[in-house]
């Protein structure tokens, strides 16, 4: 059993925050963004935020230790659009072994600075790997609904690149988010467990998928349910949710979930919904509170935040956790995995 | 991390399907299935995607839990079907709401389907059949891609028939699934097999039972695993005969759920209410299902032959039907196609018409349009229809004489039609059944049978003023025909719609080459059902102008599409082509000496020849598709199909004791060597006989790398080569009388038989051609004197060595027709005719060649270049001109 998997029997882990929305406060040029190495980069590179791993590391570096100093147990590299997919807006396909690496390795070296402050509290890294810009089960084109702009064997082909770098580079857990088509995630978790085979490692891993509204359904159609059967085919650490909702919204299927399954839940909600400018206003203090409910109700194992939270929202969430027991498995949960 | 101690199969489309002790079955659809379903086939043939999801649609809506989706034929590119159809199926979230069962026999289908499902499906199947290294890796990667499994029993010994090896096997299957791949035994699913009962033999008595036993023993020994099963199998010997069917499938469905099963492929229209069967019938039932009387069979046997005049009519019925109105049983003597009453009926609906005439319009014509209107919607097939017109004929023929006595009585068609088969071609089955059907919808026809002369047509069609014109032909050069005559009539400034039908027509070549050439409507209709809505279609006034112009518009567009795909193509020149030829190894293989050379002509019996018929083709010109024997038992022509076997099979006793035909035939064995790459140099064994020459073509497109570019010379020793090779050919007929006998039935108003005649005389001449092959195989040529088989496996030609014939894809020329001709002296011999078209009369007779080698195979040549076929004008002694006319359906654009 791996340390994180023996660490989540005993307690909530807290989960970071949002790694974009800490990266806007530095305010970061296009000139930053390229750094010394891409200056003669013939194509913008402003906006890619996972490139600032190599042109910015000391930024990253530090927005992981403000969580971690926040109270977090795990921090999420900064590999979301990591992908050749991801890296094609952007002409970078070729970079994407060495931006999941080098992320992995940041985050890496700065979890084990906690663990060695506070040995009793060990701190864990999880590779993110978000859902790519396209959709392998709708099409993009309305005429066409046969039509499809990426196939399985793309994305298991570029998740593959993705995992083997995350791996390298140091990762504890694997964190497959933001599923909006689960067609993609099987695709990642396909690629994974080709990995996991191929380097004879055991890694656990974490899926998280995004209910998009209130019709309560993924964006590509399934309900919680047949969204958490789509994906049990290997083993898992944890399945949740994150992203699209705020903390209040996303709870009814979460306790959904949390009915149907003997896997530990995790939830990283957004700091509640967008307003008009897009910006995400909800106070540390309220979404605590909303956190709170959750664990009274006994709905997660794993808690933290996605989009517009800090690490103030998540040192509030890591005072609450510490609060209550994990999340026990209801005897009659009727999906098993 | 807790496990649940709930192992339930778990499957997902948008919403879960969750197999608990508490559901009773879960019900698998199986419409959309290429293999079981001859709609769907046809839909997903011309990539009619939007029609073969609403089957999807009508199986979610009617009840199935999971859809069963198979792509298995063997003219369909099957991963292309099975992801553009899954994926069009994630598009509509009432199907997709459902988990899919991804069905085929090959993994990279089985694949393709595992690779655009983003639920957790179900795989069918997987077995040990071909040994355990492929059934680990095929379980692995199911278990990697998230689905659950169907396990057959079937290992490298074969599948299993008996409880003890369904039980080894499937013990055998689950050790390995959950020991070594780790798979969830709550996905595992066995298939142990449903065979026939009461077939008669012996080893069938135990087939339910032992399925029953296995099912139980599974449930018991085997943790959470589940058993399906594909119902209708175990009733097969009872198929045609419904009633016992439908019981069967029920009482074995009960007792399977008993045992243990929770999931399987059921046709819900072939299922009785178990408590509603009829006791003594289940009690039969039951008796051979669970093996409990030796003479189980038997009994059933003899009970069902009280069941099975079920759907015919009792003298109960008949008196019951007799009792309606006059119009009643006009309606129900037409509908039914019964002629026994038809006279005394019509007699009775005269005394109380005004005129005769009315009869026809009032009421013959209601009784019509009942049967248009169920063969319109799918309710009557077309031997139905063709029956019905039968009727209709000799009721109509009853009153001619007192209409004509009345003189004032004028019939109010809707519409006349002119039918015909073009210049040079003899074939009519085709025309004759859309004329009957377009007689049976009140239209008039004006029949001018087989090889019409182009000015005989177009004096006709302003002679009598016809409003449609429909040319048939199912030989290539009748394409040719149809533009000529386009052609001709527009010069005339004719404006009357076209109509174009036959087996070498297509909507393509109608669009391409035939409209262009004509102002007025050219419309392509290959099936009868669809002839009498397009002839409706350009004659009613109200729909005439816009239907006109949408099919211009669909045909420009097909054109347009057309001609821009093929410029898409890349061809070989010529000389590149041959270069690319398919080498064979001429030093390691010698070609067989014939034990026979030169000519000979055969007689045959009949009888010798019914074993050899091929059932399949002679379903299709009926319309009723599938295959042989399983149409029988179809779920939605079944009935249709058995009926009108049984209705052959008396014709065709007939046939044979009677001697209606005589069959004839002719062959020759030849030394022959291929010369100049693309020619085969035949030497003729009498002495006054120079040298004669094969021509074959070469295909010219681009192939993927390593493929060849073939032509049938490539099969023979090239002269150089040393090696003395030999060549055959050959023309059989079974066409003498066939016209004759038709003719009789058609004089008696028969339409039914009189194609029903035609029809068989096709089968038997392409009998006759599989049957000389054998002797030619095994006894005349000798090269294969130890070849055993079936005649199931002859159908599927599955012995060494090819018998192409000219006008058919692997040499599309026909002017090789003249050379056999001449080679084999055969008009002389045999009295089968060429006409300037190259086809060969009597229609029903078959020519063409032999090829011995082991590696010659079917092959289609595909579209060639003007280079070629300037080289093949030069070699052939004929006009560019005319060598493109001979070969144009397989010009390159």
């Amino acid at each position: 059993m791996t340390l994180v998997e023996q660490e989540i029997s005993k307690r909530i882990l807290v989960l970071d925050g949002a790694m974009g929305t800490m990266l806007q406060r530095y305010n970061f040029t296009e000139e930053d963004y390229r750094g010394e190495r891409f200056k003669d980069f013939p194509h913008p590179l402003k906006g890619n935020n996972d490139l600032l791993s190599i042109t910015q590391p000391h930024a990253i570096r530090e927005v992981h230790a403000k969580y971690f100093e926040a109270g977090a147990d795990i921090v999420e590299t900064n590999t979301f659009s990591a992908t050749t997919i991801g890296m094609a807006d952007y002409h970078l396909e070729n970079l994407v072994y060495e931006l999941n690496y080098e992320s992995a390795k940041i985050a890496r070296e700065v979890a084990a600075e906690f663990t060695s402050k506070n040995p009793s509290k060990p701190r864990f890294v999880a590779g993110s790997i978000g859902p790519t810009n396209r959709t392998a089960s709708m099409s993009p084109d309305v005429n066409d609904p046969g039509y499809r702009a990426v196939t399985f064997d793309d994305l298991r082909i570029a998740y593959k690149q993705q995992v083997e770098a995350l791996i390298d580079g140091g990762c504890d857990v694997l964190l497959v988010e933001t599923i909006f088509d689960t067609l993609n995630a099987k695709a990642a978790l396909f690629a994974i467990e080709e990995v996991k085979d191929e380097k004879k490692v055991n890694i656990p891993v974490m899926v998280s998928g995004t209910i998009t509204d209130a019709s309560g359904r993924t964006l590509s159609g399934q309900t919680v349910e047949a969204f958490l059967i789509s994906v049990a085919h290997i083993p898992l650490l944890s399945i949740g949710f994150n992203c699209a909702l705020g903390a209040d919204l996303l709870k009814p299927y979460l306790q959904r979930l949390s009915r149907n399954t003997s896997l530990n839940i995790s939830a990283h909600p957004n700091a509640g919904l967008p307003n008009a400018f897009g910006q995400y206003d909800q106070t540390p203090a309220e979404m605590q509170a909303l956190i709170r409910d959750y664990m009274k109700d006994n709905l997660v194992n794993i808690i933290g935040g996605c989009c517009g939270t800090t690490p103030e929202h998540i040192k509030l969430i890591a005072e609450v956790a510490s609060e209550f027991q994990p999340r026990t498995i209801l005897k009659n949960a009727e999906l098993n995995n | 991390m807790s496990e649940s101690n709930n192992k339930y199969l778990q499957l997902s489309g948008l919403e879960p399907l969750i197999v608990t002790p508490e559901t009773n079955f879960v019900n698998v659809g199986e419409r959309t299935n290429v293999t079981g379903s001859r709609k769907f086939l046809r839909l997903i043939k011309e990539e009619k995607y939007e029609e073969a999801l609403d089957i999807a649609r009508n199986q979610v809506e009617g009840g199935a839990q999971i859809i069963d989706v198979n792509m298995d034929e063997g003219m369909l590119d099957g991963v292309y079907a099975m992801t553009k159809f899954l994926n069009l199926i994630a598009a509509e979230p009432d199907i997709a709401r459902v988990p899919v069962m991804i069905d085929s026999s090959k993994w990279e289908i089985i694949e393709a389907g595992l690779k655009v499902i983003q639920g957790k499906g179900v795989v069918n199947s997987i077995s040990l059949k071909e040994g355990k290294e492929a059934f680990v890796h095929h379980a692995k990667l199911i278990k990697r891609y998230g689905a659950a499994v169907i396990v057959m029993a079937f290992d490298e010994q074969g599948q299993a028939d008996t409880y003890e090896r369904r039980i080894e096997i499937c013990k055998r299957s689950y050790d390995i699934l959950v020991n070594e791949v780790g798979f969830p035994a709550q996905d595992i699913i066995f298939d142990p097999n449903i065979f026939p009962v009461a077939t008669g033999m012996e080893e069938h008595k135990l087939n339910a039972l032992d399925f029953f036993r296995a099912t139980k023993w599974i449930r018991e020994n085997l943790p959470y695993a589940h058993v399906s099963g594909g119902v209708s199998n175990v009733s097969f010997s009872f198929r045609g005969n419904d009633k016992v069917r439908e019981a069967m499938h029920s009482a074995f469905l009960y007792h399977a759920i008993q045992n243990g099963m929770t999931m399987g492929i059921v046709n819900p229209e072939m299922l009785e209410i178990y408590d509603e069967i009829d006791k003594n019938l289940l009690e039969h039932v039951e008796d051979v299902l669970l093996n409990r009387r030796e003479d189980a069979t038997e009994r059933l046997l003899d009970l069902a032959e009280s069941y099975k005049g079920e759907s015919k009519e009792t003298t109960k019925e008949i008196q019951q039907w007799r009792q309606g109105s006059l119009q009643d049983r006009l309606t129900h003597a037409l509908v039914k196609g019964i002629d026994e009453f038809i006279e005394t009926d019509v007699e009775e609906a005269r005394q109380l018409a005004a005129k005769p005439i009315e009869v026809i319009e009032i009421n013959l014509m209601a009784g019509m349009n009942v049967v248009g209107d169920l063969f319109g919607s799918g309710k009557m097939f077309l031997p139905q229809v063709v029956k019905s017109a039968r009727v209709m004929k000799k009721a109509v023929a009853y009153l001619l004489p007192y209409i004509e006595a009345q003189k004032d009585g004028k019939s109010s068609s809707a519409g006349k039609v002119l039918m015909a088969t073009v210049k040079g071609d003899v074939h009519d089955i085709g025309k004759n059944i859309v004329s009957v059907v377009l007689g049976c919808n009140n239209f008039e026809i004006i029949d001018l049978g087989v090889m019409v002369p182009p000015e005989k047509i177009i004096e006709t069609a302003i002679k009598e003023n016809v409003d449609i014109i429909g040319l048939s032909g199912l030989i290539t050069p009748s394409l040719d025909e149809m533009v000529y005559l386009a052609k001709e009539m527009e010069k005339r400034n004719i404006k009357i719609p076209l109509m174009i039908g036959g087996a070498t027509t297509s909507r393509a070549h109608t669009a391409v080459k035939i409209a262009p050439e004509y102002g007025e409507t050219v419309v392509h209709v290959n099936d009868a059902s669809r002839a009498v809505t397009v002839a409706s279609n350009l004659l009613q006034h109200e729909t005439k102008t816009t239907y006109s112009q949408s099919i211009r518009a669909e045909y420009d567009q097909l054109r347009e599409g057309y001609l821009s795909r093929s410029r898409d193509k890349n061809y070989l020149p010529i000389a590149d082509a041959r270069r690319n030829k398919l080498q064979l190894d001429w030093n390691e293989f010698t070609p067989v000496k014939p034990n026979f050379i030169g000519t000979k002509t055969v007689e045959v019996d009949l009888a010798t020849l019914v074993d050899y018929i091929d059932w399949t083709p002679f379903f299709a010109s009926w319309e009723l598709y599938g295959k042989y024997p399983a149409i029988l038992s179809d779920e939605v022509v079944g009935e249709q199909a058995t009926n009108l076997f049984a209705d052959a099979q008396k014709m065709l006793a007939q046939i044979v004791s009677e001697k209606w035909f005589t069959a004839k035939g002719i062959l020759g064995i030849f030394p022959a060597n291929q010369v100049n790459d693309d020619d085969i140099e035949v030497h003729p064994t009498t002495n006054d006989q120079q040298p004669t020459t094969f021509l074959t073509l070469r295909q010219q497109s681009q192939k993927t790398a390593g493929a060849p570019n073939i032509a049938l010379a490539d099969f023979m020793a090239p002269k150089d080569s040393g090696k003395q090779d030999y060549i055959g050919c050959f023309c059989v007929t079974t066409g003498f009388g066939v016209d004759e006998k038709a003719a009789e039935f058609e004089k008696e108003l028969d339409d039914y038989n009189s194609i029903l005649v035609k029809a068989l005389g096709d089968r038997l001449a392409e009998a006759f051609a599989e049957y000389l092959h054998l002797k030619v195989r095994t006894e005349i040529w000798g090269y294969a004197s130890d070849e055993e088989l079936s005649n199931q496996e002859l159908i599927a030609e599955e012995y060494n060595g090819i018998r192409p014939a000219p006008g058919y894809p692997a040499c599309p020329d026909h002017l090789e027709k003249p050379t056999i001709w001449k080679l084999l002296n055969v008009e002389q011999e045999i009295g089968v005719k060429l006409t300037e078209s190259m086809a060969m009369w009597p229609a029903s007779s078959v020519s063409g060649y032999y090829f011995a080698h082991p590696k010659s195979k079917y092959f289609g040549l595909g579209k060639i270049k003007p280079d070629q076929v300037e080289d093949y004008a030069k070699r052939r002694g004929v006009s560019t001109e005319q060598a493109s006319k001979w070969l144009s359906p397989n010009l390159a654009d």
